[in-house]
């Protein structure tokens, strides 16, 4: 399975489904990561972790274990 | 007839502006997610619409069940049911911007769309078709800039009409398909449990399994069960869970929508200004320099030591020449007209008491003012979002948001706007937690205690500092990976995803307001405190028993009836002072007080009056346990000599012979990490906003400051030999190893939902 966490910076992905539960999933759906959608990883914090994407024309960050459960292809 | 309307929308909208160009009232505008936690009302401004009440909801995503702001806002729209919501929405950001549109209009209650940040819109090349866009949702849409008033006329005006004529939003259904099918079944299955208005909304939370909709409405068991299969014979039929299966249908809806009404002028992939300046300030190289780049120029401006730092020179002033001279030097002036001698209670009370404990209030003023003109820039900026990104992987160690870092560098210059720069902190559990431990950095008041140790025992030896800052730091980071094992602290897990904001030029009206708003409230709601307890302490010092007689221990020491030879004798047997060094201070009620609260000191290896009362006049400011040493080692300036130095100086002989290095170092952590001052504790009571958490926070430092005092007086003083075996040693040992399993052990994991409980019934 090929989740966000592997995109690689500068590449773009679409959602094809998401994984866990509870507040962190409802989360990262309510803001705009739903099945299909496009998704661009713009960068990496300083520290290597959290990761920067762009999704439907704005700024999002996820921290790499809760992209993770983002499955991509 | 009174008139009700709430304002809805995401965090970064705009939405608080707007509230402020609506109402007039002051409040604070910032550029971060969350930063409206409050509920806030206003008043419509103008005459004609005096009757109209607006009311500012928390800035949300969604009215998921998940978060604070979240739950708040909906139980408002649901139980409050008013007139009317004027929804705003970022034309910049429309896309997610519209999905909570799409769950607002489920509500059933008249509603309007203000269109803001079309001056942006339209900078990007972009075009909004409004007409396209009121159709598509069914509701009226207006055009705003929130930033520059344009438009709000126009709104306000349709908002009222749509009020009064209770019109509903005619929009095409957001949910299709099996989805729709469902849901009917649903509705038709719990009609009648609920409120006839709420029905669809009811069913869409109950469709997605909302636990705080399903416990509401308290279904049968046997209706329960049916709702349970409609959605789990609709799940099957979609091959996915009926949460994901309303988000996206939710959002396939939007994209329909925005299909037809927004037209993008940037193409994919072009950079904007905002991303332009994004790529440099948090590059993966630059970015941390950067970063330590703007913390330092923030203290070096509010806090530092320097030419430029205007917040310690303002301060500095407003201490030392308007507190220190011009307004003592006033009253004198005004006392003296109305015959008030000095050294009356009375004088004594305004002078020494009220002036002084006002003085308190308002000295810290101007740095707080400085300071949070430049954090409310950066929050405006946009750049706050960012210290979070690039600090959370080293915060999250310890349970904290990457913000608490800010608090915690404000608080080594002082504690009262450490605690307020916690404000930034969006989650409301690591926010206390930042309160309860910002404190524990020495601030710029408690150098000279360390001084004073330093110089007196140990020779001035640099390592004393050094630890002082290291032993701050380790509380921190102890207390943050303890605390958050406890239920209070643990709950929901604070999802970390999070919007960045794009950049824009800080408004200056909004900046201004924002810093002038922080300020205020830290005078309204931390000065009572601050000026009762100094009014205490002044009383406690004043005050005492003299050979029998009560009163102004200083007045009654000038009388030679009073204070006779064998008194002396006697207090000074008593006081443990040598009897040409008996003062006024050792017979006043602070002493008393000392000396029975003494022996709470004894294991910590300073079980004496003195540093009892200077640990107690430390809570005025602690600057003042080096004065009062200075009193309480008799230090006379009387003779000529000069006044008493900052650390202490001339009284080091005198407290050298005293203590044990050993007593004299546990003393000094006492006083670093207990209870901060007075100023301290009400901006935590103000910043806590509740009377529990604001005794848990005092509570927490205080035990903290016992134990680890404890630990190094017998542990320390074991190894150093100064100290043999005994009781207080199991105590410490058996401490230590609870210290350790506090660290270690696995911590409360909340279940399920639990822990949202909590934080409803906080706003309850």
């Amino acid at each position: 399975m090929k989740t966000l966490k592997d995109v690689e910076i500068g590449q773009t992905a679409v959602v094809k489904k998401l994984h866990g539960e509870g507040p962190t999933r409802r989360r990262i759906m309510d803001m705009g990561l739903t099945k299909g959608v496009e998704v661009f990883v713009r960068k990496v914090a300083p520290l290597g972790d959290p990761i920067e994407l762009t999704v439907r024309g704005y700024e999002l960050t996820v921290r790499k274990a809760d992209a993770e459960n983002v499955e991509v292809e | 007839m009174e008139i009700k309307i709430a304002l809805a929308g995401n965090p970064n909208s705009g939405k608080t502006t707007l509230f402020n160009d609506l109402t007039g009232s002051r409040q604070y505008v910032g550029n971060w997610p969350g930063v409206t936690v409050e509920k806030k009302e206003g008043k419509l401004k103008g005459q004609e619409y005096k009757d109209v009440i607006i009311q500012d909801l928390p800035g949300i995503y969604s009215l998921s069940p998940y978060t604070l702001e979240e739950v708040v806002s909906r139980t408002y729209l649901v139980t409050e049911k008013p007139d009317a919501i004027i929804n705003i929405v970022d034309g910049t950001n429309i896309e997610r911007n519209l999905y909570l549109t799409t769950q607002l209009l489920e509500l059933n209650i008249p509603i309007i769309i203000a269109l803001n940040m079309m001056d942006l819109v339209r900078k990007n090349g972009d075009k909004v078709d409004t007409k396209a866009l009121s159709e598509a949702l069914g509701c009226e849409v207006v055009e705003l800039s929130a930033l520059k008033s344009e438009g709000t006329e126009a709104l306000v005006k349709k908002a009222i009409a749509i009020a009064n004529a209770n019109k509903l939003a005619t929009a095409n259904e957001v949910i299709s398909g099996e989805a729709k099918e469902a849901i009917k079944k649903i509705e038709n299955i719990i009609k009648g449990e609920v409120d006839e208005k709420f029905l669809h909304w009811n069913a869409i939370k109950a469709f997605e399994r909302d636990e705080k909709v399903m416990e509401s409405i308290n279904l049968s068991e046997s209706k329960k069960a049916e709702v349970e299969k409609v959605i789990s014979e609709c799940e099957k039929a979609l091959d996915d869970d009926s949460e994901s299966i309303i988000t996206n249908e939710r959002y396939n809806y939007i994209t329909e929508v925005t299909d037809k009404a927004v037209i993008k002028g940037r193409k994919k992939g072009e950079l904007s200004a905002s991303d332009k300046i994004d790529r440099v300030v948090t590059n993966r190289i630059l970015g941390l320099p950067i970063f330590a780049g703007i913390m330092f120029f923030i203290y070096a401006i509010a806090m530092g030591g320097w030419s430029i730092s205007i917040g310690t020179a303002a301060t500095d002033f407003t201490n030392d020449v308007i507190f220190g001279e011009w307004v003592p030097g006033l009253f004198d002036v005004i006392l003296g007209a109305l015959h008030v001698e000095e050294g009356t209670v009375l004088y004594g009370l305004i002078q020494d008491g009220i002036v002084a404990g006002v003085g308190a209030v308002i000295g810290f003023v101007p740095q707080m003012l400085v300071l949070f003109l430049l954090l409310s820039i950066l929050e405006d900026i946009g750049y706050m979002a960012r210290v979070a990104f690039v600090m959370d992987r080293i915060f999250r160690q310890f349970g904290l948001s990457g913000k608490a870092f800010i608090p915690c560098l404000v608080a080594t210059g002082c504690g009262v706007p450490g605690v307020m720069a916690s404000r930034t902190i969006e989650n409301e559990r690591d926010r206390r937690m930042s309160i309860m431990t910002t404190t524990f950095m020495p601030c710029g008041a408690k150098l000279p205690i360390i001084g004073l140790i330093a110089g007196a025992i140990f020779g001035g030896s640099p390592w004393i500092a050094a630890s002082a800052y290291f032993i701050g730091i380790g509380s921190i980071v102890l207390s943050g990976i303890i605390l958050k094992k406890f239920k209070a602290f643990a709950g929901i897990p604070a999802p970390f995803v999070m919007e960045l904001p794009a950049y824009h030029v800080p408004s200056f009206v909004g900046v201004l307001r924002a810093t002038w708003e922080r300020g205020w409230s830290f005078i309204k709601r931390a000065g009572s405190v601050i000026v009762v307890s100094s009014v205490i302490i002044w009383f406690l010092t004043a005050f005492g028993n003299v050979n029998g007689h009560f009163g102004l221990v200083d007045e009654l020491f000038e009388d030679e009836a009073v204070v006779t030879d064998e008194y002396i004798n006697e207090l000074s047997a008593k006081m443990d002072v040598p009897t040409t060094e008996v003062n006024s201070m050792d017979a006043s009620l602070l002493a008393s007080v000392g000396d029975a609260a003494s022996i709470v000191f004894k294991p910590l290896g300073f079980g004496n009056w003195k540093p009892t009362v200077a640990t107690v006049t430390g809570l005025v400011a602690k600057e003042e346990v080096v004065g009062t040493f200075g009193v309480l080692y008799s230090y006379d300036d009387m003779d000529g000599a000069e006044e008493l130095g900052e650390e202490g100086e001339q009284i080091w002989d005198r407290v050298r012979a005293d203590y044990t290095p050993i007593a004299a170092f546990s003393f000094m952590l006492f006083n670093l990490l207990c209870a901060p001052c007075f100023a301290a504790i009400g901006a935590i009571k103000r910043e806590m906003n509740n009377r529990k958490w604001t005794w848990a926070a005092i509570g927490y430092m205080t035990g903290w400051a016992y134990v680890i005092s404890l630990i190094t007086y017998n542990l320390g003083g074991m190894i150093a030999g100064e100290v043999a075996f005994g009781f207080g040693t199991i105590v410490a040992i058996v401490l230590v190893v609870t210290l350790l399993y506090l660290i270690f052990r696995k911590g409360y994991q909340p279940k399920g939902n639990e822990g949202l409980e909590m934080a409803v019934k906080i706003n309850a």
